[in-house]
C-alpha cells in the first residue's frame, strides 16, 4: 500500500485555516492569532510552528531558503528543507537575495531583505509575558486591556539587581505602538531589523499554536527605558576570522590547541558571498 | 581551525539515518503488520488512543517503524492524521449501546446485569513465563480449539443484551442530580485552538489523547494528596461501539439511515466522588458527581485516571495544580510534551551566545 502525500503536505482545508489565520496576524500587527496547529512530520518545538506557515503559503515558483540558528547546513534545517522539497518539489537555495520565502530559526539574515520576500521565524514560547504569567487565560486579558507593567517590571528588576538590562536572546518589543511582542529567541542584535521591515515578517508557533506577524514598514521599539537604553550584544574589537565582516552577529569559537578563542560570521551564507566576492576581486587584477 | 558545525548537516544526516536503518535490519529479523496487530494489542491500544487515530493496522505500522518507540509511534500516527481530510462527523455514540467485553463495578456487588471480568491482567501473576520461548503455533491452535469447544458447549441466548448503567441505578434513588442532556455542539480541538476556560468538551479531548503515563501521574498526584477527588469506580467497562455517520445531504429530519462506518474498541469509566453541596435550606450536604474516563482500546489504568481528572477540572476552585485545566491540558500531550523536550537536543549557538553577552556585561559593570 503507497500513498502519495498531497502538495505541501496539508490537506487543503489545512492550508486555508492556516492563512486564515496569517492574515488575521498580519491585519493585526503583533497580536497572537491562536490556530488549530497540526500535528507535523518534524517533532514539536522543532519548528512545527514555522513549518506550517511556509507549507500553507508556498508556491510552486517559490525559492526557499532554510536556516537555523544562521546555518544554511545545520542538521534541522538540512531535514526541513527535505521535508519542504519531497512534498512541494520547489527550488532550494542558500542565498538570501535569491530566496522568496525564508524560514529560520531565530536569526534574521544579514542582507536587507526585500518587499518580495517573506521571513518566517520559528517560536518556541510566543508569550512575551510568560515569566510573569503563567496561565495564558490571564495573559490573554493582559493584552486585551494593554496592561504591560509586569514586563516593563520584569526589565526594572533586572537593572535593580544586576545594574542593567540582563535579557539574552528575545527581548521583547512593541509593535505598531501596541502589542506587546516576542520576536522568537532572535538575539537582540537582530531586534532593529524588525523596525519598518519591507519583508512581511510571520512568526509560527507550532506547540503553542499562535501566529503572529510584522508586517512591512512597522513600527517596531524594543522595550527600555530612557535611562537605561537598549543595547545589542557587542562584538567590539572582534572580526570574522574569515571574510572579515565586523558589523554582523559573530559565532565565538574556540582554537583546540591555543585554548583562545576566534570569531566567525554566524549568519553562513552571509559569510560564503562575501568570501566569494572577495576572491573575485582579488581574482580581477589578473585578468587585466 | 575548522568551519564548526554548520557545514555537512545534509551528509551528516543521509548517515544518521543509513545508520538508523542499518540497526533495524542488522539482526535480520523481519516483524509483520499483522504479527503485531496480532500479539501487541495492549501497545496497538495504547498507540491509536495517544495519536487519537483509530487504525489497528497503522498502529502496528508506526510501531513497526518506530520500532516500538511509544512516542515515536504516536508521533508518526499523528503526522499522518495531519494528511487526511476531515470530512464528516459521526452520529452521537450512546455507550448504553456498547457490546461489551468486560464491565465491573467496585461499587457495588451486585450490579444489575452482573459483573463481567472477560479478559484482563489483573488477577495473572506477574512472573516472566519462560514457557513463552518456546511455544509452538500447533501446540496454540490445540489450545484454542479446546477453550472454543468449552464456549460451544455454554448456551448463547438469542437476544444481545445491553447492560444498563451502574449509576442509572443511584440516579432512581435521588443520590446523583439528574442533567438535561447537554446536546451543545463539541468543541474540536483538531481544528480550533484550546480556549480558556475550556468547555468540557474540549478538557475530555485532551484528557483522552493524553500520553497515558502523564495522565496516569497525574490522577495519581491527586488522589494521593495533590487534588481533592477520592472516587469509587462505579462502572468500568471495554467493548465495541458502533459508529454512524449521516447521510452527507440528508436534513436530518428525513429518516434515511444512517451510515454505519464501523465500530470502535474503548474503554469507559464512570468514577463516584462525593462532594458537599448545600441544599435549599444552605445546609451542607453530600451528593455524587461523575468523573467520566473513555479512551481507545483496552487501557483502564489510563480511563480511571482520565476520569479523576475531569472531575478535578470540574473543581477549579480548589488550589492543587490537578485542579488548574491549564496545568493539566498542556503538558499531557505526547507529541507536546516529548517535541519541547528533544527541541533541547537542537544548537541553542546565538540564543547562548546572547544569554553570555548579558552575563559578560553584567560581570564587567560589577568589577569597575
Amino acid at each position: 500500500m503507497k500513498t502519495m502525500t498531497h502538495f505541501a503536505f496539508f490537506d487543503e482545508g489545512s492550508k486555508k485555516e492556516i492563512r486564515r489565520a496569517t492574515l488575521k496576524a498580519v491585519a493585526i500587527p503583533g497580536y497572537q492569532v491562536p490556530f488549530a496547529s497540526r500535528e507535523m512530520p518534524i517533532a514539536r518545538g522543532w519548528g512545527t510552528g514555522g513549518l506550517q506557515l511556509t507549507l500553507s503559503l508556498i508556491g510552486k515558483t517559490d525559492i526557499v531558503k532554510v536556516i537555523d540558528q544562521g546555518a544554511d547546513e545545520s542538521v534541522n534545517a538540512v531535514s526541513i528543507k527535505k521535508l519542504v522539497q519531497q512534498t512541494t518539489n520547489v527550488a532550494l537555495t542558500e542565498n538570501t537575495e535569491a530566496a522568496s520565502l525564508i524560514q529560520s530559526r531565530h536569526r534574521i539574515p544579514e542582507v536587507p531583505l526585500t518587499k518580495e520576500q517573506i521571513l518566517v521565524l520559528q517560536v518556541p514560547t510566543p508569550e512575551p509575558l510568560r515569566q510573569v504569567e503563567a496561565s495564558e487565560y490571564i495573559t490573554k486579558r493582559l493584552h486585551a486591556e494593554d496592561e504591560y507593567s509586569g514586563v516593563w517590571l520584569l526589565l526594572f528588576e533586572q537593572i535593580m539587581k544586576y545594574g542593567k538590562t540582563a535579557t539574552g536572546a528575545d527581548h521583547p518589543v512593541y509593535v505598531n505602538g501596541r502589542y506587546v511582542m516576542a520576536p522568537s529567541p532572535i538575539p537582540r542584535f537582530d531586534n532593529q531589523k524588525l523596525h519598518y521591515s519591507e519583508a512581511l515578517i510571520l512568526l509560527g508557533a507550532g506547540r503553542e499554536k499562535k501566529i503572529y506577524a510584522v508586517p512591512p514598514y512597522t513600527d517596531v521599539n524594543s522595550l527600555a527605558f530612557e535611562d537605561y537604553p537598549f543595547t545589542v550584544e557587542s562584538f567590539a574589537d572582534h572580526t570574522c576570522y574569515l571574510c572579515g565582516a565586523d558589523d554582523v552577529f559573530l559565532d565565538e569559537l574556540i582554537d583546540e590547541t591555543s585554548g583562545k578563542s576566534y570569531y566567525q560570521c554566524n549568519d553562513t551564507s552571509y559569510c560564503v558571498d562575501r568570501l566569494n566576492s572577495l576572491k573575485e576581486k582579488e581574482a580581477a587584477p589578473t585578468h587585466a | 581551525m575548522g568551519y564548526v558545525a554548520v557545514k555537512g548537516g545534509t551528509k551528516a544526516i543521509e548517515a544518521s539515518i543509513k545508520r538508523l536503518t542499518y540497526e533495524r535490519l542488522k539482526e535480520s529479523e523481519i516483524i509483520e503488520v499483522k504479527t503485531i496487530m496480532a500479539t501487541m494489542r495492549s501497545l496497538v491500544d495504547q498507540v491509536m488512543s495517544e495519536s487519537s487515530l483509530y487504525s489497528p493496522f497503522l498502529a502496528a505500522l508506526s510501531i513497526k517503524q518506530a520500532e516500538g518507540s511509544m512516542e515515536e509511534a504516536v508521533f508518526i500516527m499523528r503526522a499522518h492524521r495531519s494528511t487526511l481530510p476531515r470530512l464528516y462527523y459521526s452520529q452521537t455514540v450512546e455507550s448504553e449501546s456498547m457490546f461489551v467485553e468486560r464491565r465491573i463495578s467496585a461499587s457495588f456487588k451486585d450490579i444489575p446485569g452482573g459483573q463481567l471480568l472477560g479478559a484482563t491482567t489483573d488477577y495473572t501473576h506477574r512472573l516472566l513465563d519462560f514457557s513463552l520461548l518456546d511455544e509452538r503455533v500447533k501446540q496454540n491452535e490445540e489450545w484454542v480449539k479446546a477453550y472454543e469447544l468449552e464456549l460451544a458447549n455454554i448456551k448463547a441466548t438469542d437476544k444481545v443484551s445491553y447492560f444498563p448503567k451502574v449509576v442509572e441505578y443511584l440516579r432512581k434513588e435521588g443520590l446523583f442530580d439528574t442533567y438535561e442532556a447537554d446536546d451543545t455542539k463539541p468543541v474540536d480541538i483538531t481544528k480550533e485552538n484550546l480556549p480558556f476556560p475550556a468547555p468540557r468538551s474540549a478538557r475530555l479531548q485532551v484528557l483522552t489523547r493524553g500520553q497515558t503515563g502523564a495522565v496516569t501521574a497525574l490522577g495519581y498526584a491527586s488522589l494521593r494528596g495533590y487534588g481533592q477527588v477520592h472516587p469509587t469506580v462505579g462502572e468500568v467497562r471495554v467493548g465495541a461501539l458502533p459508529v454512524y455517520v449521516d447521510q452527507p445531504n440528508g436534513t436530518g429530519q428525513n429518516h434515511e439511515d444512517p451510515y454505519y462506518i464501523g465500530e470502535i474498541k474503548v474503554s469507559e469509566v464512570e468514577s463516584f466522588v462525593p462532594v458537599s453541596t448545600k441544599n435549599q435550606k444552605n445546609e451542607a450536604e453530600l451528593e455524587f458527581e461523575i468523573g467520566y474516563g473513555v479512551c481507545y482500546g483496552q487501557n483502564e489504568t489510563k480511563a480511571i485516571a482520565m476520569s479523576i481528572l475531569d472531575q478535578c477540572l470540574e473543581h477549579p476552585e480548589s488550589n492543587f495544580p490537578t485542579h488548574d485545566e491549564e496545568f493539566v491540558l498542556l503538558h499531557i500531550d505526547s507529541v507536546e510534551s516529548t517535541g519541547f523536550i528533544s527541541h533541547l537536543k537542537l544548537p541553542h549557538y546565538v540564543t547562548f551566545q546572547s544569554k553570555l553577552d548579558s552575563v559578560r556585561e553584567v560581570k564587567k559593570e560589577g568589577k569597575e
